[in-house]
């Protein structure tokens, strides 16, 4: 079968791989209808993921046909079109049984720190992931979903991460009506943060990038203000100037590691790799928001230290909320969102790339090339 | 050596402040304190090891379903197995594997060779992509790589005024 095949940072090309096969009862493998590239595949891009293996498949977003299932498959079957949760998650451990599906004790040998996630190195399981044209789905019966009646597959494919991390984003800013909200990033991530921020109650939304098609993009959908943080002098100043000199109730930062904007950040976290990323972006969330504040944070950040002021966040007496998001506790209300017309997620997908043409659809997604928002990959099967 | 626990029950005023409503993680978590049970649910069939799968140490076994992309080969793999025998909590854990990924994508390009393939670099890199949508940015990138190449490889091969 042809799959995305990871050669060292920014190498990838698309090769012919062995089918995967059931390896547990509770196994399925599933033909990929759509497969998505994500802001958290430019960490393993860029090689900024330890233990990421050359020969592996990235892709975690991704929807498709059921082929075949374990012995020990109860709910899913032959033929059943699925969208499949990012995280790996057991649904038996102590922390499934609490809807914790991001931090399953069961999925990933690795690492205790996160749970298992569909191609995303070693550090989180060593699963071969979804760009590809099947793939193996551990616990079949927890995490895939059968995609609802007269719903959208591309509407399916991004209920698999982004709009369940964009939603629980805004969910853990604990938002209250009225509430200032500032999301760091225009990526997909921040853009469906900054629309779910309205869901929660938001009486104003900030978001701040400096990509301008991003910018422009987000200030429709959103819908919402944005700031390129480069116009701004400094992003924090002007924070806090537009909100009375008092800082946002509520700040989100959708970056993660591969955050710009400060030229030390971007040499120890990105160039250097002495930190888990540039936390840039965190560093300006913690400082922006007010006093008693809530940061949420969902943008990826890599297992070692990185520079945040935290001296901040205990003298403003700040409460950090952060997680991989939990999918599938998310999806019920979700698809509601989606069937009623509140979220749109698929106005969020501006590229649809054979999955052939992989090394450019990584290379257009991370130089942010054409207007690329959302790109996904579809494999030839599902061209037809 | 463990130190014997203490009974809560003997401790004086034990859980008088105790605020089922003070709960920071709603609504992520619906919380039910099994792990105050420790590990002792009742786990899934285990996955039966066909391939080196590596542990954290912070945990005692290999969960019950695990990826079996790309083991552990050659050097690199010598490094991870090395980096294994310290917890996340240590640099002597994700330098070593740091550093085994910038070694396997040497013995990438190795393995590619040894198979008769010559990695075609303008494709992996996508560069198809800069030259559609961004083409003055890369061509100028091109240019500058060509530059500093023929400068170096001038001063390289320079024919010194003292020999
Ligand atoms: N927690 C989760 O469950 C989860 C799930 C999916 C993605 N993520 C993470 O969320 C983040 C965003 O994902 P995405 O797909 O939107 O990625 P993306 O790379 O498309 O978007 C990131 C955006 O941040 C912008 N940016 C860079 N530096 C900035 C700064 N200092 N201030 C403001 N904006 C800045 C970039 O220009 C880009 O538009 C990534 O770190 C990703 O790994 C987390
Ligand atoms: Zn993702
Ligand atoms: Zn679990």
């Amino acid at each position: 079968m042809l799959a995305m095949n990871y050669r060292g940072p920014l190498r990838v090309r698309i090769d012919e791989k062995p089918m995967p096969e059931i390896l547990h009862p509770e196994d399925a493998i599933v033909r990929v209808t759509r497969s998505c590239i994500c802001g958290s595949d430019l960490h393993l891009y860029n090689g900024s993921v330890p233990d990421t293996r050359v020969g592996m498949t990235f892709g975690h977003e991704f929807t498709g046909v059921v082929e075949q299932v374990g012995p020990e498959v109860r709910k899913l079957k032959a033929g059943d079109h699925v969208l499949v949760p990012f995280n790996i998650a057991c649904g038996k451990c102590v922390f499934c049984q609490q809807e914790l599906y991001g931090n399953c004790h069961e999925s990933n040998s690795q690492a205790t720190a996160v749970g298992g996630i569909f191609g995303y190195s070693h550090t989180a399981g060593g699963y071969n992931g979804g760009q590809a044209e099947y793939v193996r789905v551990p616990y079949a019966d927890v995490g895939p979903m059968v995609i609802p009646e007269g719903m959208d597959p591309d509407d399916a494919v991004l209920l698999t991460d982004v709009v369940p991390t964009g939603y629980q984003a805004a969910e853990m800013g604990g938002i209250q009506k009225g509430d200032t909200v500032v999301v760091f990033g225009a990526g997909p991530v921040g853009i469906m943060a900054a629309r779910c921020a309205w869901l929660f109650g938001a009486g104003r939304v900030i978001v701040i990038d400096w990509v301008e098609y991003r910018l422009e993009f987000a200030r429709k959908y959103a819908p919402c203000e944005a700031y390129d943080f480069r116009s701004l002098g400094d992003p924090v100043v002007f924070l806090k100037h537009t909100t009375d000199s008092l800082g946002a109730d509520v700040v989100i930062d959708a970056v993660g590691a591969e955050a710009a904007g400060s030229a030390m950040q971007t040499l120890l976290g990105r160039k250097l790799l002495m930190q888990g990323g540039s936390a840039t972006a965190l560093h300006w969330a913690i400082n922006s928001v007010k006093k008693g504040g809530i940061v949420s944070i969902v943008g990826v950040y890599g297992p070692i230290d990185t520079l945040v002021p935290i001296g901040n966040v205990v003298n403003k007496g700040l409460t950090l909320r952060a997680n991989q998001a939990s999918v599938k506790r998310l999806l019920p209300r979700l698809v509601e969102h989606v069937r009623k017309g509140h979220l749109d997620p698929k106005a969020l997908i501006t590229h649809r790339i054979p999955l052939e043409h992989v090394s450019e659809a990584y290379r257009l997604f991370s130089a942010k090339l054409d207007g690329c928002i959302k790109p996904v990959l579809l494999p030839p099967s599902a061209r037809n | 050596m463990e130190q014997p626990r203490i009974d809560p029950s003997r401790v004086k005023g034990w859980g008088v402040d105790a605020d089922p409503e003070n709960d920071p993680t709603y609504p992520m978590k619906k919380r039910n304190n099994g792990e105050h049970a420790g590990y002792t649910w009742e786990r899934p069939p285990q996955q039966p090891t066909g391939v080196e799968v590596l542990h954290s140490n912070e945990r005692p076994n290999l969960t019950a379903a695990f990826g079996t992309s790309t083991p552990p080969v050659a050097l690199s793999g010598m490094i991870r197995r090395l980096a294994f025998k310290y917890s996340e909590s240590s640099y002597g854990h994700w330098l070593p594997l740091m550093l085994a990924d910038r070694v396997n994508a040497v013995e990438g390009v190795l393995d590619d060779l040894a198979h008769g393939h010559v990695p075609n670099l303008i494709d992996e890199l996508g560069w198809k992509a800069e030259w559609e949508h961004n083409r003055k940015s890369l061509v100028a990138r091109v240019a500058v790589g060509a530059l500093v190449t023929s400068v170096a490889v001038a001063y390289l091969t320079r024919k010194r005024r003292d020999d």
